[in-house]
């Protein structure tokens, strides 16, 4: 049981797809124009992930090896169009927000390279887990970029007021705070796994001393 | 006139790498050298400029016989395709410019830039003719990018940067006052 939600939350943190392996960096940019953005950004990837990683991984015995990319694909295309008609028919401002980049789930590295990498190879409830893992990280990473950018540039949440006009640098919600954010929480989960990475140093060298003076 | 006011907000006012978040997995990726950004970019203007033609024409058919809603996976297909014959053609009689766009030819299909323009063209209803200085336009955009963004990170690496920094945060923060230098281009054509 334990191993099946490491497959579920090894997507959250540790192989972050944001933050940790870099992936999907066009909507990440993109769409975090605003927490609600981001967070249906997230939320139109991660519906793509789970189907696709489900059909990929059930179809993974009869697919020729040779052409499984273009099978991945036109699997991916599919889920993608399914996914921008429901958003067109049911949220139909969210689907004019992110406009371009709902049929642009297509190209996302994260679908593919997961598909790839992992649901071509195990069964279907584990692939169902690691997209459905993937995705809320993917989600959340977008849903916290967002926050911070519309905090800082409309003063708000999610829409709801925080510290109002008080305080908004307008180029938070423009491309340049786009970057500016993301780059900056690439060097905060940098120096999170830097300062880790030197605590398990000094443990190893006390354990080392304890064990010579033993 | 038109034509030309296409190829400038594609390249500069609408900047498909600073402006509209297109195209930024190699733009991040291929940036380290001045001559491969080239490379890359050269890759990048031929595939957009030769698939924004052929799906300006699949995309013609596609409404013809009402599937617009097919658009997404006719289009990738195409353009996997399509890189993939480019490839093996290269090979065949153009060894030496397969020698210099080599490794840069198979990733582009997954750059979303070729896709995006793909759709742009298709959504803004251009004519064949616009839709190609569109392409163009993005093309060369995404190269000038790329390329003063690398030139920026050669420099980079001979600078101390606090640890945290290092590689992908400084490159982002680069690419941030970049992209706000872009900005002054708003405006400029309405």
């Amino acid at each position: 049981m334990k191993s099946k939600l490491g497959e579920f939350t090894k997507g959250i943190i540790k192989d972050n797809p944001t933050y940790v392996q870099v992936l999907g960096m066009c909507p990440t940019l993109a769409t975090t124009t605003s927490a609600k953005n981001g967070f249906g950004m997230g939320l139109a990837a991660t519906a793509v992930l789970v189907m696709s990683n489900i059909v990929i991984s059930a179809i993974r015995k009869t697919v020729p090896e040779k052409i499984r990319i273009p099978i991945f694909i036109t699997v991916i295309a599919t889920f993608v169009t399914i996914v921008d008609l429901v958003m067109h028919a049911y949220t139909y401002s969210l689907w004019k927000t992110l406009g371009l980049f709902i049929p642009l789930i297509v190209v996302n590295c994260i679908i593919m390279g997961r598909a790839e990498a992992y649901a071509s190879k195990h069964g279907v409830f584990d692939s169902l887990l690691d997209g459905l893992g993937m995705g809320v990280g993917f989600t959340l990473s977008l849903t916290i970029l967002g926050s911070v950018r519309e905090l800082l540039g409309n003063g708000t949440i999610f829409d709801i007021p925080v510290w109002g006009k008080a305080f908004n640098v307008f180029a938070m919600i423009l491309p340049p705070g786009a970057y500016l954010t993301l780059g900056l929480f690439a060097a905060l989960f940098a120096a999170i796994g830097i300062s880790k990475g030197e605590r398990a140093k000094k443990k190893a060298q006390q354990a080392q001393k304890v064990g010579e003076q033993k | 006139m038109k034509l030309f006011l296409i190829l400038l907000s594609a390249m500069l006012v609408n900047n498909y790498v600073f402006v509209r978040f297109l195209g930024i997995c190699p733009f991040l990726g291929v940036s380290k050298k001045t001559s491969t950004a080239i490379g890359m970019g050269l890759a990048v203007i031929f595939v957009l400029v030769m698939s924004s033609a052929i799906s300006w024409g699949l995309d013609k058919i596609l409404i013809a016989f009402g599937l617009e809603f097919l658009r997404t996976i006719v289009f990738i297909l195409v353009i996997a395709t399509f890189v993939q014959f480019v490839e093996a053609f290269l090979k065949k009689n153009n060894p030496n410019l397969y020698e210099a766009l080599g490794i840069y030819l198979p990733l582009i299909t997954t750059n979303c830039i070729i896709l995006g323009v793909a759709i742009v063209n298709s959504l803004s209803r251009y004519t064949l003719f616009e839709a190609i200085f569109n392409a163009l336009g993005a093309g060369l955009g995404f190269t000038l990018a790329l390329i003063i963004f690398a030139g920026i990170r050669e420099k980079l690496e001979l600078y101390d940067v606090p640890k945290p920094f290092q590689n992908l945060p400084i490159s982002m923060i680069t690419a941030s006052i970049l992209s706000l230098a872009f900005m002054g281009f708003q405006g400029m054509i309405k």
